[in-house]
């Protein structure tokens, strides 16, 4: 590899993607300037703009849709799966050609994420890919933007850092990369999301940052994007007389977003509308879903408005008269969007799980419970004890939550003062209830770029000095094993968790091999269960779990092994233990190693569906 | 010549009266209107005052894209054309005239009835819709001109200065940006009222278009299947 000029960031949204990029440049420190990459993108058909977010969708174009001229890109290889604007364009009037959110499915893990399984419901004719497919196409056209740039500075010769969500798990980041890997971009490394908005704000003060917080204090970081909400809570420490910043916790993956509340919104117009005896029909309820989120936003933004009136015009060429005109107040907003999704509730409510029935298996896992207060007093609550264990912070006694004293909060949605003004109100009312002192709000990031700002920034970091976040990995890792007890008629063997990786492995560290041995058949797949814990923070490399509490430990997809029949004959039961180690690149690789003459086999994170038989293992 | 001076303040006034449409809220009353309305017999104009605005400013967005299309078209093909410089002989050769590219014209012409359903609006017949409707479809309009001049065109003013004040125009002030009316007498710098602050675009970026992209299509039909 040629010497790289730029760090490269991208923010690999689920609704929109995002590059930036800084010059390589150790003396600029934190001053240094972050550009935003114009990316070139079909509108509509043969109109192509360059604009700073990429949708993230893709359009599976018929061949008698589009004239082949009209697909045409600033660069060679343009074909009839459409990435961008023009595929949510063209995919409003018909969804069932469009791919989106593709990245939600990639974490998404009782699916198999390298099958062609989007769009999930179109009929057999449309071509289907992978969630892993759609993720490779919005890095390819990314990677064709900047080549189409920066044509003596590919982008496969600079530094690239890409974010992820802080909640995704190892199989999904894994999949990241190999995206990233198919187009020839394999030596990115990845960032979560929310550490990527501090950098941003690090990055937007100046320098000045060193001046708004002090040793002790928790950073609360709330990242709601179009579809996910991601929490994070970075703890400021001194060493060495200068500041340093740990991530000290993450939440759960939640699939509850700023689109629940334009949808939301549309929703409750459209009840509005049928109580004055106006139908709708559905391609019009999209219509009136862009027509809320644009009134929502002057709403929000303006405290002088009562009401924004909402036009949705007809489809056929006459538009007056069949234009249907509706309004939205700001009562309306305030109820649905404020008290809908930011209700003041008690540090002890908490997410509302009800029984779903009748969901297909290929559905995301979207979240049950839209208060997004809700989501964060389990997230604080359940995280109290991680500015406690982070080296030197001081644990307030009497406290029920995680007191954090400064929040950070990143996406679109926040361009909504009451947004802001309510989740602050919510979270510095806990607080005073514990009596400790009220939280206050770290500004100036640009809340649609931030994270891929930061994210370049963080690239240029990477290379001289400048703050670092530490934190390593953001969970304990467990694989399942069976306890060996005498079989009881009925009853499945009990299962243990056994620890393979703590708590907050760094980039390039490898764990302790745990003393626990598994005999492993050669030439058949073996599959474990894996599990992973974001608060059991103390578990050491060997740790056997009998019980634990349910949201102690969440269940990922299976891990496989398949040791091949090179050494040892087909059949042979060898015995392996079972190691882990985090790559430079962010990712966790898991391994088998023999027992005798210490040899490696690569595991698996299993991307496909769990067949119900395959956990025959023992433990020895 | 004692009509020129009213014509070019009609006109002025025309303007004027559009951009507001364009460019501020419709719903928004109060705005200045008797100019407007001593030329016209008072049985025909509808009972809604601001609707009666609408209309006409639907009327005027037309002269707003002919000029606009008249001014850009030049600009651009003026890179493209050199008039040849040296043409020998006694008859002074004929001053270079351009020709107007279309492709920019219908390209934004699409743009408008894309976003704004501009085309729809014009081409229907006013007469047989009541004004309650009108109004409705205006809103279409006004939102998707308004977010089309925003995403292609940086607009600002020819003047900052607030219209009604009393401005100086220096020696040397430019006639293609200011114009001047009235009692045009003596030699600057000149004394007068700012009527309108005038609009020019400093910048202006539409979209790429793929080479065989035929822009006379400004909307395709559409047929659900």
């Amino acid at each position: 590899m040629s010497q790289a000029e730029f760090a490269v960031g991208i923010d690999l949204g689920t609704t929109n993607s995002v590059l930036s990029f800084v010059r390589l440049d150790a003396a600029a420190g934190e001053g240094v300037a972050v550009e935003v990459l114009p990316i070139p993108q079909l509108v509509t058909p043969g109109a192509i703009e360059s604009r700073p977010q990429l949708r993230s969708f893709l359009y599976q174009a018929h061949t008698d849709e589009i004239r082949s001229e009209d697909v045409a890109l600033p660069w060679p290889g343009a074909d009839r799966s459409l990435v961008g604007e023009i595929a949510r364009h063209l995919g409003s009037k018909t969804p069932i050609r469009l791919v989106g959110s593709a990245k939600s499915w990639l974490s998404h893990a009782q699916v198999d994420r390298k099958a062609p399984i989007l769009p999930v419901q179109s009929p057999p004719e449309v071509a289907r890919i992978s969630p892993l497919d759609a993720s490779t196409a919005y890095l390819r056209h990314l990677k064709s933007a900047w080549d189409a740039q920066f044509p003596e500075a590919p982008l496969a010769d600079q530094d690239l850092v890409i974010t992820v969500p802080a909640s995704f798990d190892p199989g999904a980041r894994e999949l990241t990369v190999e995206a990233a890997r198919r187009v020839g971009l394999g030596h990115a490394v990845l960032l979560e999301e929310p550490q990527s908005a501090v950098y941003s704000w690090i990055q937007a003060s100046g320098g000045e940052w060193r001046n708004q917080v002090c040793p002790g204090e928790t950073i609360l970081v709330v990242d709601v994007g179009g579809g996910t909400i991601d929490f994070s809570l970075i703890a400021v420490s001194e060493a060495e007389g200068s500041l340093t910043l740990e991530r000290v916790a993450i939440g759960d993956h939640i699939l509850l977003g700023g689109d629940n509340m334009d949808l939301a919104l549309a929703y409750g117009i459209r009840a509005k509308l049928d109580r004055e005896g106006k139908r709708l029909e559905p391609w019009q309820l999209q219509c009136l879903t862009h027509g809320a989120r644009d009134a929502k936003e002057k709403l929000l933004g303006d405290a002088s408005l009562t009401d924004v009136a909402i036009a949705v015009p007809s489809r056929g060429s006459s538009l007056i008269g069949g234009t249907l005109r509706t309004n939205l107040t700001r009562d309306e907003v305030l109820e649905t969007v404020v008290d809908g999704f930011f209700p003041m509730l008690s540090i002890e409510s908490r997410p509302q799980q009800a029984a779903r029935a009748g969901l297909t298996t290929l559905s995301l896992p979207y979240a049950q419970d839209a208060r997004i207060t809700a989501h964060l007093a389990a997230f604080l609550s359940r995280h109290i004890d991680a500015a406690h264990q982070a080296s030197d912070l001081v644990h307030e006694g009497s406290s029920r939550f995680l007191h954090p004293s400064a929040v950070l909060l990143n996406g679109g949605v926040f361009r909504s003062s009451e947004l802001v003004d309510r989740l602050l109100e919510v979270i510095n009312r806990w607080l005073e209830e514990d009596g400790a002192s009220p939280a206050r709000l770290l500004e100036g990031i640009d809340l649609d770029l931030a994270v891929s700002r930061g994210a370049a920034y963080y690239g240029n970091v990477r290379k001289g000095p400048g703050v670092r976040i530490r934190g390593g990995t953001g969970a304990a890792y467990y694989v399942g094993v069976e306890s060996s007890v005498p079989a009881v008629p009925g009853i499945a063997p009990p299962l243990e968790a056994l620890c393979i990786a703590p708590f907050g492995m760094e980039e390039g560290s490898e764990a302790a091999l745990p003393p626990y041995e598994f005999g492993l058949i050669v030439g058949e797949p073996v599959h474990f269960r894996f599990f992973s814990s974001k608060v059991r923070r103390l578990d050491e490399v060997g740790t056997r779990l009998d019980w634990w509490a349910e949201d102690e430990l969440q269940e990922l997809a299976a891990i496989e092994i398949t040791l091949p029949a090179e050494q040892y004959l087909q059949g042979e039961v060898v015995p392996v233990v079972l190691g882990a180690r985090v790559t430079e690149t962010g990712t966790l690789q898991l391994e088998a190693v023999a027992r005798d003459g210490g040899q490696r086999w690569k595991v698996e994170f299993e991307v496909r569906e769990r067949e119900a038989s395959s956990t025959d293992i023992m433990a020895s | 010549m004692t009509i020129a001076p009213v014509n070019v303040r009609k006109r002025i006034y025309r303007w004027a009266h559009f951009l507001d449409v364009i460019l501020f809220n419709p719903s928004r009353e109060g705005r200045p209107s008797s100019r407007f309305l001593m030329s016209i017999d008072p049985q025909v104009v509808p009972v809604t005052l601001d609707l009666f605005h609408l209309v006409l400013g639907a009327l005027v967005v037309i002269l707003f894209l002919l000029t606009l299309v008249l001014a850009l078209l030049p600009f651009l093909s003026a890179k493209q054309k050199k008039s040849p410089a040296d043409v020998s002989g006694d008859v002074p050769a004929p001053p270079a005239l351009m020709e107007s590219q279309p492709a920019a014209a219908l390209q934004l012409l699409g743009l408008l009835q894309q976003e704004a359903r501009f085309i729809d609006f014009i081409e229907e017949d006013l007469q047989h819709h009541a004004d309650a409707d009108i109004g409705a479809a205006a809103r279409v309009v006004h939102e998707g001109c308004r977010r089309v001049i925003q995403q292609h065109l940086k607009l600002e003013p020819v003047m900052v200065e607030s219209e009604g004040t009393r401005v100086t125009l220096e020696k040397g002030f430019n006639a293609g940006e200011i114009r001047i009316t009235g009692n045009i007498v003596g030699s600057p710098p000149f004394q007068g009222s700012l009527i309108h602050k005038g609009w020019k675009v400093r910048d202006i970026r539409l979209p790429l278009m793929a080479e065989g992209h035929d822009p006379h299509v400004l909307a395709p039909a559409e047929v659900e299947l």
